[in-house]
């Protein structure tokens, strides 16, 4: 299984929840969305971004719902649950106290 | 939380199960979707439509294998694929219908064998009573009391009448008690009589027990009572559509029973047959009946009822025991049975109250049976565990058939654990389908296997049916099974290596790890073979020895006729012995008869009469023996040898003095080297029966009393005309010239021209002893049956593995032919082979023979487990059948063309 090899493992998910907490969005949108968002810093390859919509969908934090989408095709826009916004708070928590312990670190002085 | 969880996955799962369809064609819409807008963007960005859509597809990872991690991503994966399994396991069975249906019918046969046994067992020994909350009912009984004292009626004589009026002033560890007691009835009036089984019941016995009245009412208290006369009387389900058609009119009607008018009350419920598993009661009557048919409520010294109790919730068996034991000997003391010697009233006031479990209620049939039903579920097991070691090598050689397929598979990519899984879900299909065939099978052999143990005078009644119980020991033993006979060949299926798959299949010479397991389940399939081929020895030859043991008289064409209601009960003692002498001359008479004899004991009955005496000299010891009173044809009649002084003769009157022959177990055992004539001996006085002095006139030979098991034994005659207590009934003994059924017919006539009212029965010996080993016998035919079986099925396991072997060798075999070998040698090379491994399961099931059948020694009679005459013909029998299954293939290897065996390859 391919898995994001520019990511801290785990981090996708939380990217993932973060980006459809603001609004409901098919999997090619979300994909331009990470890429816009972040400056084309984060690569989430196509490949490895369904595999972890459809863990999320099959984990109960985010749900499917087919809608005709900007260009009039039907499409499958995924959003949060109730669940999945709870699972966004705990992780994004988690999030800020990794990456600040590892700022502390990064940041310690050279002697 | 999880809850929540669940709300949204269920629908999910469902969908991704149940339309797996839909679902894989909206993944292939989603990916779709993303590689035309990733595809669109690319042409926007410049690139040519073919180069913009092979972009997206690479970037997306390739359209199918995406698809394929998306499906193996979902939760229901493992359902799917099992389904699939299923559906494939199905094909390949489909495919081979002739393996199918051998291996479905092999384990419905061995599968339905061991549910038959559970329904029986379950049904006899393991359920508890139909009756609400039976974990409570105890029943209180006298302690160590083996039907030695007093006068008994059967199984269920275990109190008397007053010790229950006395037992049941102390209810404190019960909350309700009641008292039964079984008897036979004679049921309608004049000629539509009929014998049916009658429970006498306290008045409280159905509001203890908790069973609800099926119509009108059940017995209550208030019809108990004394002076009660002929008054209520509850039908069970059984007998009232049987006589009744179950007509619900039939409470509030008269019925005659024993020609009195008993009034219905009420039926019981179809569930509840009584207390008695393996005897179900036609009617109930509560006990102050019994008044009308003599003084059993009275008698301290007649023993006819049970007691039983429902325990109150805080008080335990132990308990209740103790209490009653406390309270034994003022209850004892108060009811000292009148007429009895000092010696015998002691032994009573000793005697003790005990409480037992009754959960189960009480079954003669357990006591007879259970430890052959037992040792017939052990051997119907080891019939399925050898068929089970046989489907596994059919299943070996079936996966070493199909080990390209296995191969090609693991070499494009399958997990061994998939090809393990998919192996074992055939065999798990094949046990299923097996196991949904063997319910029938179960149903009716157990119903077969009652019918074995019902005899015409101890009929069996037990419904045996297909419930919950059965069903679920029937799925475990078919998934245990499965286990057996399915594991290994799907390991072995699953560690083919993919390079083999492009090597040739066939070796030059046999490899010494091929069929390696199939050599371990034939040594293991002999072991258990033999095993059941000694079980199955041992019982034929003991039931045969039982069967065949010299009983010291004739049996042949030798019946007994039983007479009952002679109406001569108001006559005075000696116009009774002369009514009885006259109806023994009236059978005589009959043309065919050769010789008759009234006697009041019938040899190999289960009845029996016991006298406690002591010899008439100084320092003797008060001792005892079985006991009959016969008249003077009896010696005669059975062809029993005088062997010294004289038989009993017609001087032998009521007025005479009192003359005893005994046989000479007898006098090696009583009399200690005196001289047995003229020896005079005084019996200890019993209620009807004042100590009296015999003095012995003659000595026979010894013959079996009642129990054949017990040998010959010791045992009196005294003669009839002296029997103090002459009974409405008698026992007629009648030797015929011809079939004694050709003159029953007669000796009915005569009898009913002699007085109307007598009923009258035919037994002949052979029969009777037959149906008193009707155990012994069914432990005979079926585990012969099964020895049979086992061999049958081992030999052709041998066949097929040598078989199996030999064709692994094939090119060897060629190359050995063809350069000179002869036939012989190929036949030797190719049996040795796995005589060896006969020898190996001989080795190893010996020993287990022996130790099981030292378990089951109980069960035998005149031979020991070490006897080495059935041991030996057991292994001499499995040898000779292994020997004819393996040169049939060795002939057929030796008969190969060389030429073409080494063309093959």
């Amino acid at each position: 299984m391919s898995r994001p090899s520019d990511l801290v493992q785990g981090t996708l998910d939380l990217l993932l929840l973060k980006i459809l907490a603001l609004e409901p969005l098919h999997g090619w949108a979300i994909s331009q969305r990470l890429k816009l968002v972040s400056g084309d810093v984060l690569q989430v390859s196509d490949g490895s971004l369904y595999p972890a919509l459809h863990k999320l969908e099959q984990a109960g934090w985010i749900k499917a719902e087919w809608k005709p989408s900007e260009n009039n095709r039907r499409a499958k826009f995924y959003a949060l649950t109730r669940l999945g916004r709870r699972q966004l708070e705990k992780e994004s928590a988690e999030w800020k106290r990794l990456s600040m312990a590892i700022s502390t670190v990064v940041q310690l002085p050279e002697a | 939380m999880p809850f929540e969880r669940w709300l949204h996955l269920i629908p999910l799962r469902l969908r991704a199960l149940f339309r797996r369809a839909e679902v894989d064609q909206e993944l292939d819409e989603e990916l779709r979707y993303h590689i035309d807008r990733q595809t669109e963007l690319n042409i926007a960005q410049g690139m040519t439509p073919d180069a913009a859509r092979t972009a997206a597809l690479r970037a997306i990872g390739g359209f199918e294998s995406r698809k394929e991690e998306l499906r193996e991503q979902r939760a229901t994966i493992v359902i799917e694929h099992a389904a699939r399994d299923v559906r494939y396991a199905m094909r390949i069975l489909r495919r081979s219908p002739l393996f199918a249906v051998a291996a479905v019918g092999v384990l419905a046969l061995g599968i339905g064998a061991n549910a038959a046994m559970f329904a029986l067992i379950d049904k006899v020994v393991l359920r508890p009573l139909p009756v609400s909350r039976p974990d409570e009912i105890a029943e209180i009984r006298i302690d160590g009391y083996r039907h030695d004292f007093g006068i008994g009626d059967g199984f269920n004589s275990e109190l008397t009448h007053p010790l229950w009026q006395l037992i049941r002033t102390h209810p404190h560890a019960f909350s309700g008690m009641f008292a039964w007691g079984n008897t036979g009835l004679l049921f309608g009036d004049g000629a539509d009589r009929q014998r049916i089984n009658g429970l006498w019941v306290s008045g409280d016995y159905f509001d203890v027990l908790g069973v609800p009245a099926e119509h009108g009412r059940l017995l209550l208290e208030s019809d108990d009572h004394r002076g009660c006369g002929a008054s209520a009387v509850v039908l069970s389900h059984a007998f009232w559509q049987r006589q009744f058609g179950g007509s619900p009119s039939v409470v509030g009607a008269t019925v005659s029973i024993l020609d009195h008018r008993f009034t219905v009350v009420g039926v019981a419920p179809a569930a509840f047959t009584g207390l008695e598993v393996g005897r179900s009661f036609d009617v109930a009557l509560p006990i102050c009946s019994v008044e009308l048919f003599g003084n059993a409520l009275e008698q301290r010294e007649y023993f006819w009822l049970r007691v039983m109790g429902r325990l109150r919730p805080q008080w335990t068996i132990a308990q209740a025991s103790e209490q009653m034991r406390t309270i034994s000997a003022g209850l004892f003391e108060a009811t000292v049975p009148p007429g009895y010697s000092s010696e015998s009233t002691t032994r009573y006031r000793a005697y003790r109250l005990t409480v037992l479990p009754a959960a189960r209620g009480v079954s003669q049939l357990r006591a007879n049976f259970a430890p052959a039903l037992w040792v017939l579920l052990g051997l119907t097991g080891l019939v399925l565990l050898i068929t089970s070691a046989n489907l596994a090598t059919l299943m070996l050689a079936r996966a070493v058939g199909r080990e390209r397929e296995f191969t090609v598979r693991v070499a494009l990519g399958a997990s061994r654990h998939r090809i393990l899984s998919q192996a074992f879900i055939e065999s798990l299909i094949v046990a299923a389908l097996g196991a949904i065939c063997a319910l029938p099978v179960a149903v009716l052999s157990s119903r077969a296997m009652v019918g074995l143990l019902s005899t015409s005078s101890n009929p069996v009644d037990l419904a045996v049916h297909l419930d919950w119980r059965v069903a679920a020991f029937t799925g475990a033993v078919a998934a245990a099974t499965a286990i057996v006979f399915g594991l290994l060949p799907a390991i072995r299926a699953s560690l083919v290596h993919p390079a083999t798959a492009v090597r040739s299949t066939r070796g030059l010479t046999v490899d010494k790890h091929r069929g390696l397991a199939q050599r371990v389940l034939l040594v293991g399939q002999v072991a258990v073979s033999l095993v059941l081929a000694v079980a199955a020895l041992f019982f034929v030859r003991s039931f045969q020895n039982l069967i065949g043991a010299d009983t010291g008289f004739t049996q042949d064409r030798v019946m007994a006729v039983y007479l009952a209601d002679l109406g001569a009960g108001d006559l005075p003692l000696e116009q009774r012995v002369a009514f009885q002498s006259t109806l023994t001359d009236e059978i005589r008479s009959v043309p065919g008869v050769v010789a008759a004899a009234s006697s009041t004991h019938t040899p190999l009955s289960p009845a029996s009469w016991w006298h406690s005496f002591i010899l008439s000299i100084p320092g003797a010891e008060r001792t005892g023996s079985p006991w009959a009173y016969v008249d003077p044809g009896y010696f005669n009649t059975l062809q029993i040898p005088l062997v010294a002084g004289r038989g009993i003769t017609p001087f032998d009157t009521a007025a005479s003095k009192r003359a005893l022959v005994v046989n000479e177990s007898f006098v090696r055992e009583h009399l200690h080297g005196l001289p047995a004539i003229g020896t005079t001996l005084r019996t200890f006085a019993e209620p009807g029966y004042p100590a009296t002095s015999y003095e012995i006139v003659g000595v026979v030979r010894d013959t079996t009393y009642s129990d054949l098991r017990e040998g010959k034994r010791a045992i009196a005659f005294a003669p009839l005309a002296q029997d103090p207590g002459l009974r409405p009934w008698a026992n007629v003994l009648v030797r015929t010239s011809g079939p004694p059924s050709m003159v029953t017919e007669a000796i009915k006539q005569r009898v009913t021209h002699l007085s109307a009212g007598i009923l009258v029965g035919f037994t002949e010996l052979r029969v009777q002893l037959a149906e008193r080993l009707v155990g012994e016998r069914m432990l005979a035919w079926l585990s012969g049956g099964f020895g049979v079986l086992a061999l049958a099925i081992a030999s052709f396991g041998l066949y097929g593995i040598v078989a199996y072997l030999a064709g692994g060798r094939r090119n060897e075999i060629g190359i050995r032919l063809s350069l000179g070998s002869s036939r012989l040698q190929i036949i030797r090379l190719v049996m040795g082979d796995s005589l060896r491994l006969v020898i190996v399961g001989l080795a190893i099931g010996l020993p287990i023979a022996i130790a099981l059948m030292r378990t089951a020694s109980a069960l035998l009679f005149g031979l020991s487990a070490t006897d080495v005459g059935p041991l030996a013909a057991a292994v001499v029998f499995l040898a000779m059948a292994a020997g004819v299954a393996a040169l049939i293939p060795a002939w057929r290897a030796s008969r190969l063309d060389p030429s073409s065996a080494l063309r093959a390859e």
